[in-house]
């Protein structure tokens, strides 16, 4: 089996029996991504030096008996969004393009601690506000199955970067949806974990309420593994929590005999798309088969969850992202007069149109006079949306539906109507506003071979019953990472054959 | 001026808290330091860095608080004050707004003769901004966030105050609570105290307010005096001219000894607060609220009860003592060394006093040691130096914080008891003196002091004064 085939679990463990080295394994995944990229648009900054520098250090690690965890020597993609001391960090904004931090987030300190190589960074919606990677500066990630299709978003440089096996597992953000839309239209695996299980110490913040790090992964067996691996209680992020149990791997078991699910009705009926519905009807019923509890309830208030989550995160954001001023780090325009201008030109050339708008749009809800009839109100209807879920989950163990409301729409066919975009986040928003958890798997593929994702929600602190059903579907139906139907496009892969840069670069592994 | 007019004055009262680090990160509060150095992620705004709360910072507020007759707010919480300024690294400033840490306190003033209480509306924690360095020649700016992130408590009174003597008073009590209480040294000319004054002023007899002016950048309570007179001048002319005072926040130029306006109310920035999401609300419990009060310290209306009782010392000494902390530290410490209360007050009240007036120093600024005092005592009571020369060791200690024992031995201070050595000079004053010796003896008592000056110049001020005066008698009859 070529190194690519592997699922990030499959090869640590064969690094682990020194069947395949650290390098070889890291130099698989570069040729891939130099294969991938000219299609796809993965990442921001792919860095083959220090991929193959780290490499070397842990193979060392490995070798003298230092590092033996299931992740050690296995090459992953961090989202743009997470600071890496000295390495660029642009949030795939102009205003960041020339940042390189003085330290590294505690998600990816975890990771790196765990022995997981550092490819580089991928792309995402610039400062993580959209659903489809479009809004980056440095220009749209494409959906590895199909390149005239978005990824989703934001997370989507990750999601792209595993479905098109250029990284074994990656690291994305989730504020609104942005891990498990992506996920759902790449078919990968994406988790966004209970609020303050990662911490967000080094995450550039979005909507600090709601911003939420987690694994982008092959299959669910990687995901609980990289969440063992970034999840920590941290002192410095006060908003983090001292977990009882991070032994997410324990949750991999085959049985969901028993486990109550429900549907929302409001989650099935108006708005979503035909073949999305049978293929998460579908789940539903193999799960159902298995032994679980399935059936159907009303949740309530889901229209209300995208006005107030576009009001709470735009708010936070039109603050989190005052100190992008020209002053102290990144992009300074050039030709001020004084102060004032700088500032103004420093913002108008250095963020894109999306960002600006949330950021008006957040300073009008928390101006004075406004702030009550908008920003409280949103408020308290995300505290009647948490209430709609503790209703819910003293029934349930656990939510099921779709991700997004259709598969993966084509490029250049979001970005024109934003309140339609904004519509597309409405399974996925009121899990944020609740804190709660929820991932995302493959479940199938629409007509034109676009993957199809479900939605598992869960009650806080219930990752591992999400992992669990997730794991006993996959079991049933034998389901495996499906390889990008189609990389088109120069440079990249086809379907079903290696691409020749990849032989070239395992040939000079062995040689080496 | 026909109409009487009376000024109404509320004050905000930024304090800045001693603790060893920043409110929000582990770097160092301690003034000074090269630019830049005493920083991190969090404090110079990195993007993705978090503020973590400093515990202590909850607990010298709270102790502020509960020593100002404060409700303590028990769940309080954090909020943004958003606005654009390059010393302010995230462009927003965390403080309270919604719920600051303590609410509905008061103070007792005394200003004259008459006792009166000035209210608190409330008290908020918040961080302080860093430093703009203007380089004229280069016309650059430079910014240094060593102070961005030290913790500040703002103290927002009533408008109870109706004079420049009575914001004084306002203010050292404040003072003297905080230093009572450890939790900031209070040094206007450093700035780890700092009032904005708000003022307005009425028709004496009406109850309405005047429309207010805000006044900032005073740095010392001279500029304040001086601010509140200019101010109260400024706004009854206005008024008496017919025209309208403008509410507005003014800055007050110390050089000029007069203020100008720095924006309108139109002009007021909309600071778009809200509660700041990577902070969790702050619990407080009764249990931490009784642990705060019974590690209080003694303030100063207990400190005088208790040196009525312990200290034979007057009244008005222990008054004085007491204003400052410093002060009453150094009594007490210094007697509990050499058991001479009494002796202890009287060089504090004295020369203590009297060198600070010398050097325009403040209690806070006495550098010496409780030790080095009482050495001094006791040196004067064993007889091993006389009073005068005391004195001039004791400005040695004032100044350098000498060892008086060593002092006195390394210059040969000692006092001089030897009979011989004094009868021998003696013998030569009244030998060099023919008339001083002449009328004493016709009976002119005064002309002994001249004789005893003559022996101790001789002398070089160290004999001792008694038994010169003794032998001087005894030799002169014979």
């Amino acid at each position: 089996m070529e190194i690519l085939e592997f699922t990030a679990l499959e090869l640590g463990e064969k690094i682990q029996r020194r069947e395949i080295s650290v390098r070889e394994a890291a130099q698989a995944a570069l040729a891939q991504a130099e294969a991938a990229e000219p299609a796809i648009n993965s990442y921001v900054t792919l860095d083959p030096e220090g991929a193959l520098a780290q490499a070397d250090e842990i193979q060392r690690k490995i070798d003298a008996g230092e590092l033996a965890g299931p992740l050690a020597g296995v090459p992953v993609a961090v989202k743009d969004n997470m600071c890496i001391k000295g390495q660029l960090t642009t949030c795939s904004s102009k205003i960041l393009s020339n940042f390189k931090p003085v330290y590294t987030a505690e998600a990816v300190l975890n990771l790196q601690k765990a022995g997981a190589v550092i490819l580089g960074k991928t792309n995402m919606d610039e400062f993580a506000m959209g659903s489809t990677t479009e809004t980056s500066y440095y220009g749209p990630t494409k959906n590895p199955h199909n390149t005239a299709h978005v990824p989703g978003g934001s997370s989507g440089g990750s999601c792209a970067a595993v479905a098109a096996r250029e990284c074994f597992g990656a690291l994305g953000s989730d504020t609104g949806g942005s891990i498990r839309q992506p996920s759902s239209f790449c078919g990968v695996v994406g988790m966004k974990p209970t609020y303050g299980t990662v911490s967000r110490y080094g995450l550039i913040a979005y909507g600090s309420s709601l911003d939420q790090i987690g694994p982008i992964t092959k299959d669910v067996s990687d995901c609980a593994a990289f969440l063992e691996a970034i999840t920590s209680h941290d002192p410095k992020d006060s908003t983090s929590i001292r977990r009882e149990d991070y032994r997410f791997t324990e949750a991999l078991q085959d049985d969901v005999k028993g486990m109550r699910i429900g549907i929302p009705r409001d989650y099935m009926g108006e708005g979503l798309d035909g073949e999305v519905r049978e293929a998460v009807m579908r789940a539903a019923k193999v799960l159902e088969e298995k032994g679980a509890v399935v059936e159907e309830f009303d949740l309530g208030l889901v229209k209300y969850a995208i006005p107030a989550y576009y009001t709470i995160a735009s708010a936070e954001a039109s603050s989190n992202l005052e100190r992008f001023d020209g002053v102290k780090y990144g992009y300074r325009a050039a030709g001020y007069e004084d102060l004032h201008s700088m500032y103004k030109k420093t913002r108008s050339e250095g963020f894109g149109a999306e960002v600006k708008r949330r950021i008006m749009l957040g300073s009008f809800v928390l101006s004075s006079g406004y702030y009550d009839a908008y920003y409280l109100k949103a408020l308290r209807v995300k505290a009647l949306i948490k209430k709609a879920f503790d209703n819910a989950f003293e029934k349930y163990d656990m939510i099921l539906g779709p991700a997004a409301p259709t598969t993966a729409p084509e490029l250049g066919s979001s970005l024109s109507d934003p309140l339609k975009m904004y519509l597309g986040d409405i399974y996925t928003i009121s899990v944020n506003l609740a804190g709660l958890p929820g991932m995302s798997a493959p479940v199938g593929k629409d007509h034109r071979g676009l993957p199809i994702g479900m939605q598992l929600i869960g009650n806080v602190f219930q990752e591992k019953k999400l992992l669990r059903a997730a794991y006993t579907y996959e079991c049933a139906t034998e389901k495996q990472f499906e390889r990008a139907a189609e990389l088109s496009g120069t440079g990249a892969a086809p379907a079903g054959t290696d691409g020749a840069g990849q032989e070239d670069t395992a040939k000079e592994a062995h040689q080496a | 001026m026909t109409k009487q007019y009376e000024t109404v004055i509320g004050l905000e009262v930024h304090i800045e808290l001693a603790t060893k680090t920043k409110i929000f990160c582990g770097c160092s509060t301690e003034f000074g330091g090269a630019p830049n150095t005493h920083t991190c992620p969090v404090c110079t705004g990195m993007p993705g860095s978090l503020p973590v709360l400093n515990r202590q910072v909850v607990e010298y507020a709270m102790a502020l608080g509960l020593a100002t007759n404060c409700q303590i707010t028990q769940v309080c919480k954090f909020d943004r004050k958003n606005y654009f300024y390059p010393d302010n690294p995230q462009n927003y400033q965390i403080s309270q707004l919604y719920l600051p840490i303590a609410r509905n306190g008061y103070v007792e003033i005394e200003s004259g003769a008459e006792k009166k209480k000035v209210r608190i509306h409330e008290m908020h924690m918040e961080e302080d901004a860093g430093k703009l360095v203007h380089d004229e020649w280069d016309d650059t700016s430079l910014v240094d966030y060593n102070r961005s992130g030290v913790p500040l408590v703002e103290i927002v009174s009533e408008p109870d105050m109706r004079s420049a003597d009575e914001v004084i008073a306002y203010l050292e009590k404040l003072r003297m609570i905080a230093q009572y209480l450890g939790v900031s040294d209070c040094k206007l000319q450093e700035g780890s105290m700092r009032a904005d004054v708000n003022l307005s002023v009425r028709e004496a007899g009406t109850k309405d307010f005047g429309t207010r002016t805000e006044m900032k950048n005073l740095n010392s309570f001279k500029a304040i005096a001086h601010a509140i007179e200019g101010e109260r001048e400024r706004q009854i002319e206005l008024l008496e001219a017919g025209k309208e005072v403008v509410q507005e926040t003014r800055r007050w130029d110390d050089n000029k000894e007069h203020s100008y306006a720095m924006r309108s109310k139109e002009d007021a920035q909309d600071y778009r607060y809200f509660p700041e999401p990577d902070l969790v609300p702050i619990v407080i419990s009764d249990e931490w609220i009784d642990e705060i009060k019974a590690r209080q310290p003694e303030l100063r209306t207990e400190k005088l009860e208790r040196y009525r009782k312990e200290f034979d010392i007057p009244q008005y000494d222990a008054e004085i003592i007491t204003e400052s902390k410093k002060m009453a530290d150094l009594f007490e410490e210094t007697t509990a060394i050499c058991g001479k209360p009494k002796k202890v007050a009287n060089w504090l009240m004295v020369e203590t006093f009297r060198l600070m007036k010398d050097n325009g120093m403040e209690a806070d600024d006495l550098t010496f040691s409780p030790a080095n005092l009482a050495r001094l005592i006791d040196l004067v009571d064993a007889g091993t130096i006389n009073s005068s020369v005391a004195k001039k060791v004791f400005e040695k200690i004032f100044s350098e914080d000498v060892d008086p024992e060593k002092y006195v031995e390394e210059n040969g201070l000692k006092m001089v008891n030897d009979e011989d050595a004094l009868r021998e000079t003696i013998e030569n004053v009244i030998a060099a003196n023919p008339q001083a010796v002449a009328d004493y003896k016709g009976g002119k008592e005064k002309a002994l002091g001249a004789l005893m000056g003559q022996t101790m110049k001789a002398m070089k001020g160290k004999a001792n004064p008694g038994m010169v005066n003794q032998m001087l008698r005894e030799m002169l009859q014979s």
